[in-house]
Formats: C-alpha cells, structure tokens, sequence
C-alpha cells in the first residue's frame, strides 16, 4: 500500500532530459554572460562586444531572452523527440534572424566600413540548441526520405535568408560581396576535388579491394602500404608530392598540358587520392569478409558463377560498408581540401588562408562555412545510401 | 543414377575420402551418415562439384560429371545446407527464383513455379513471397531453402544436414514434408547426416561412412539386424535396435488369422506402434481391423518378439 501511494505521488513529477540539461545550461550561460554579437569601426580594429540587450532594440530583446529562455526550459523537461525537434529548428531560425536584425541595427545609417559579427554567445547558443534538434532527430530515427527533406529545407531556408538579404549586414556577407565571383570558383574546385579523389579512390580502391579479397596473401601487404600512407601528415604529403610531380611535368611530354604541375590541383588531388584508398579498399576487403559463409556457399551452390556470385551476392551485400568507407573518405576530403590552398589547390581553404594573413576573421568564416555545410550535407546524404542499401531491417510485417 | 567409383580426396595430404564405390539409382532416398570428419559431407560436395575429386570418377546418368562445367553441372541440381544459406538481400520469391534466372526462364514461367513450391510448402505466396528471409521463423526459412532447391525442377537434390538447424517438433514435420515430397516429385535425394535415427528414418538406403570409408551400405533393417562392424553397432544403440527394427514393418506384414480380445489396431500401424498398443493393454494378442474397422484377423506377441530379434 505505501510503496502505490509513493509511486501514485511519483507519477506527476517532471522528469528532467539529460541531454535537455545540458542544452538549457549552455544556453543560460550564453544569454547571460557571453556577448551576442562583435561590433567594429572597420574590418580590422579589434572589436566591442555587445550584449542581445544592445545588440537589437530593447523591445525585441526582451522578447527574444523570453523566447530563448522558455525554450531552454522546455527542452529541460523530457517529452517526445517531435516537438522538441520543432522547437529546437524554430529556435533555430529564430537566432539566425535575430543575428541579422542586429547587424541591420548595429551598423550606423551609410557606415560602409563598420562591421558586425556573430560573437561567442550567439555560437554557444546555436550550438546548443543545434544539439537539442541533433537528439531530437536522432531519437525520432526519421526515415531516409525524411531526413533528406530536411536537408532540403534546410538549403531553402538559407537560400530563402541569403535572397531577401538577411544577413547582408554582416561583415561575413560582407566579406562574400567582396569576393563572390571568386567564391563560386572556389567552391566549384573544392567540390570537384573533394568528390573528384573520392570517385578517383573508389573506382580504383573497390577492384584493389575485391582483388584483396579473392588472394589473401596480397591483404596483409597492401592494406600496410596503405596504412602507411595515411600516416604521413597532410602538410608533409602535400610537401612531398611537389617534387615528384615537378618532375613529371618537366620531363613527361603532354603532362604539363594536362594541368600537372608540382603545386596547384594536381598534387592536392593526388594527395587527396591517397588518403581515400585505404578507408575505401580497407571497407570493401571487410565487407566481402562480411559475407556470411553459409550464403557463400549456397550461391556456389545454386550454380552461380565467380562473376554471378560477386556481382549478385557478395558486391551487394558488401555495399553498405563500402558506402561506410566512402561517407568517411568524402567528410575527410572535403575537411582537407581547405589545407590543399596552401600549396594553391584552391577552394574555400584559399578564403581562410587569406582572412588568416590578414587576421579577417570574418574572411576565415566566409571559408570555413561552406566547408561545413558541404561536409554536413555529404554525410546526410550518404547516410540516407548506405541505409538505402542495406538489406531492409528486421520488424515491419513480420509474423 | 549417380555412379561413385573409387572416389578419393586428400586435403593437405590427409585422405578426407578412401576410394568410395557406390550407386544411388534414380528416386532413391540415400542417407550418409557418420561422425563429423568421417568425409561425408566431402563426399556429397563431389557430386556437384563443390569438391574435386582427386581419384576415381562420378557418372550423374551415365555422364561423368567433370564433362559438364561446374555451375552448370550445380545448376541441374538442388543443394540444400544446414544454415539454409538465404540471401538476405532478396525476398522469398527471389530467392526460390534463383535458380530459373540463372537458366533465363521468362518471367511468367519464374512466377507461376515460385507460387507452386511456396503452395507446395504451405506458404501462402502473397503473403511470404515479398518477405525477406529474417521475417520468416526458423522452419519457415528451411522451408525456402528446400524450395530454391527444387525451383529448376532438378532430378537430383543434394542435402548436408538440412534440419541439424531445427527444433525437434519442427525437425520432425520438416522429414515428414520431405518423404511426401520425394514420394511425389520422384527426386533423387542423397542427404548427409550425423543422427543415426534420421538416417534410418529417411533412407531407403543407408551408407555408413567411418574415416573417409564406407563402411556399409544397405537397407535400413539390413543395418539394424547386421551391423557390418562395431561401430555401426554403437551408431545404431543396442538398446533401441529392436523397436527401430520393429517400425519397418506394418501390422498387416506379421498379421494371422483367428480371434483376440481387446481394441482393434488398424493393420497400417508400425509394429512398434502395434506393440506399444499390447504392452499397455496388458494383452498377449489383439484383433486387426482395416481402415473401415471391419475384421481382418489378429496380431500375436510372439510374432512381434519374432520380429524384433537380431539373427541368430
């Protein structure tokens, strides 16, 4: 009887979200002890940190501390993964149209030179309730399509701000005004990069890899190789491959015509290259592995040929951890690429290079973002194919 | 007709299988049985050619089979394995259509044989055909796995302990499915086993094999009555010989005329059966009837004891 009237008094209670706990400390200390945006004369004074109070007009301050505040609570109390992922994309949005609204109302009437960014708080916020949508979604375990809608949304969302010029008062979009032609350039030799040594890897790395798999004596010593290479650090493989492919462009007829070079694209590709293949032969080798011996062995014997067995069973059933591999070698290429600049690769590493040289940190964003967001978008998506290509899970209509 | 002569295999110099002579004529039940590593499954993996042989030859009806190239050779047979090996990235319906794809039926012809071995295991197609292997239960999926066997129609059904995966009710109804099966298509079927009892429940023909060598192959009483060594006596029981002895043989084989007391037991009953009837009816004889309950005549105790002892 005592134990029923204490859980019958229990019931009521509140349960507190751990996740949610952490979400909602991060965004208090945020909205009360970090500044909400940096203001500037110029592009290159030190900056004064403005509090939300100052940052927008007061009533709008006020309205937005509430906003922020009540979230925050919200997400404190554990309640289904649906609403929480509302609120948290809601609050979302909201922080990005507030960001640009200060910028609007930061910067003095015809200042050209002023500038105003983001500042620690407005991150910590984001970052929070980036983790309140994060653990939302990944409790929901959306469906491929689903998660791919959001994607979507997502870009329209930001096509939607960067079209009615939202942020264009900030020194980020600033930066971008400055540089836009350039920066679809860059963009486009990142891309192509990233993805380009990505294909490079996998059209070379999957045959290496089924080839592992059918001699085995050669696994050990190519999977070494390989692992070797990835060892050596990023800068000192860009390094080292300036002079080999010096050379090759000296002295090999035609290369040179072909855009080889000892710096340039051609040495971050080629880097680039070699970093994927290990992930990429190394997942096809544990993928064929992968196979269970008993569907082996009844594909050979319903009569299917080495080819048919490859092709039919083995390769499909090996696929989602090949696509593993891919997911990890596309995230990683398109982080790397940024140091590819360095030795003039292009893309977005050449913006963060520049704003380093001339301690813009708003230049440094404008190369970073992008960098982000296309590794973000790269894994959602080939999250969504490698789920596409497993075998479907267990449940549904079952017994 | 499958002709095995002075087969032999070695792997890394140790003999795996000792010049093994034997034939299984067409609609035969063959079970191999032995200890694992006595080479049996090496054996059956040589007729398809999963394995192959290092001495003497194996004619599938008068044709050697390293004349015909190995997936074709494979393809004209069923092979069924213990861990029923489905692909679990194809439904049931493409699994069992694997075979007919590989010889390119049409797609008409591919449905209608899908549907009739699903119907044939007491599959309803609409509702297991689209199903991946892991919805199914245990029994199910062994079901499938005989199916894609039997797809292409094959002559010739190769099992390496097909039900060692099952729990025993299921295991039994799966042996009964597949004697009404075999009973009705005429396959030919050589099916490995370690259990003794499965063996001789199955066969019409038993090989013993012991150490890569055939120890003795006969009919499933020859085995029980003159165990051709000692360890097919062990394999067998001593304790249990007399009754598997005793269900070879049906009331009506041992039946006498004349009167008994008791309940009638049905002349299509086992003699085990029968004699369970009689020792629990404390009765010394008891009345036959046919299916109908008319009289037929009556089954002695003394008859029973005469035909469940050993020679001798």
């Amino acid at each position: 009887m005592a134990t029923t009237a204490a859980s019958a008094t229990k019931q009521p209670a509140l349960h507190i979200d751990k996740p949610g706990l952490l979400v909602a400390g991060l965004a208090l200390v945020a909205l009360v002890f970090l500044p909400f945006a940096t203001f500037r004369a110029n592009r290159i004074v030190p900056g004064d940190a403005v509090a939300l109070w100052n940052a927008v007009p007061h009533s709008l301050a006020i309205v937005a501390t509430l906003v922020i505040a009540v979230v925050a609570a919200l997400s404190l109390v554990r309640s289904h993964p649906l609403p929480r992922l509302a609120i948290g994309a809601g609050i979302l949005a909201f922080l990005f149209v507030l960001i640009g609204l200060s910028g609007t109302h930061l910067t003095p009437e015809g200042d050209r030179l002023a500038r105003v960014s983001p500042a620690s708080g407005f991150w910590l916020l984001v970052f929070a309730f980036g983790l309140l949508v994060t653990d939302a979604l990944s409790r929901l375990a959306a469906g491929p399509l689903i998660r791919l809608l959001l994607l979507a949304g997502f870009y329209l969302l930001l096509g939607g701000g960067l079209t009615i010029g939202l942020w264009d008062d900030l020194s980020l979009m600033k930066e971008y005004a400055n540089r836009a032609a350039s920066f679809w350039n860059e963009g486009r030799s990142h891309l192509l990069l990233a993805v380009g040594s990505v294909a490079a890897a996998i059209l070379t790395g999957v045959p290496i890899g089924i080839f592992c798999h059918r001699a085995p004596s050669l696994r050990g010593a190519v999977l070494n190789v390989l692992n070797t290479i990835q060892t050596i650090p990023s800068m000192a493989m860009f390094a080292l491959l300036i002079a080999p492919l010096g050379w090759v462009a000296a002295n090999v007829p035609g290369a040179s015509a072909l855009g080889i070079r000892g710096i340039g694209a051609a040495p971050a590709f080629l880097a680039l290259y070699l970093y994927s293949l290990l992930p990429v032969v190394a997942n096809t080798i544990a993928g064929l592995a992968g196979v269970a011996p008993d569907v082996r062995e009844a594909a050979r014997g319903t009569g299917m040929t080495s080819l048919q067995r490859l092709m039919k069973i083995e390769f499909p059933l090996a696929l989602p951890t090949i696509l593993t591999g891919v997911r990890i070698v596309l995230v990683q290429n398109i982080g790397l690429v940024t140091i590819a600049a360095l030795i003039g690769g292009g893309g977005f590493g050449v913006f963060v290079f520049q704003g380093l040289g001339q301690m813009a940190a708003d230049l440094v964003l404008l190369g970073a973002l992008p960098t982000v967001l296309l590794a973000f978008s790269a894994a959602v998506i080939l999250d969504v194919l490698i789920e596409l290509a497993s075998p479907p899970p267990s449940g549904g209509s079952a017994r | 007709m499958i002709e095995i002569e002075g087969v032999g295999k070695s792997f890394n110099g140790l003999t795996a299988v000792d010049d093994i002579t034997m034939t299984i004529n067409a609609h035969e039940f063959v079970t191999i049985v032995g200890m694992s590593g006595s080479g049996k499954t090496t054996l059956l993996r040589m007729i398809n050619r999963l394995v192959e042989l290092d001495r003497g030859t194996i004619r599938i009806d008068g044709v050697d089979n390293r004349n015909v190239p190995g997936p074709e050779l494979r393809r004209s047979m069923g092979y069924v394995i213990q861990q029923h090996g489905l692909f679990p990235h194809r439904t049931v319906a493409e699994n069992i259509a694997t075979v007919p794809r590989l010889l390119g039926w049409d797609r008409r012809r591919i449905k209608a044989r899908v549907d009739e071995l699903l119907l044939l295991f007491q599959l309803e197609p609409e509702v297991y055909g689209p199903r991946y292997p892991h919805e199914l239960s245990g029994g199910q999926q062994q079901r499938v796995g005989v199916g894609r066997a039997l797809a292409a129609q094959p002559n010739i059904l190769l099992m390496d302990e097909p039900f060692g995966a099952l729990d025993p009710i299921i295991r039994n109804k799966a042996r009964e499915d597949l004697l009404a099966i075999q009973k009705r298509l005429g396959t030919t079927i050589v099916m490995v086993t370690h259990d003794m009892e499965e063996a001789l429940a199955l066969g019409n023909r038993i090989a013993v094999m012991d150490a890569g060598k055939l120890i003795q192959y006969a009919d499933p009483a020859e085995v029980l009555r003159y165990p051709a060594s000692a360890f097919v006596e062990s394999l067998v029981g001593k304790a249990e010989r007399p009754f598997r002895l005793l269900s070879f043989s049906r009331v009506a084989d041992i039946m006498e005329a004349g009167p008994a007391e008791g309940p009638a037991v049905c002349s299509d009953l086992s003699l085990r059966d029968a004699l369970a009837e009689m020792l629990w009816h404390g009765a010394s004889s008891l009345p036959v009837a046919d299916g109908n309950g008319d009289l037929l005549g009556r089954i002695t105790l003394e008859a029973l004891t005469r035909n469940g002892a050993g020679p001798g």
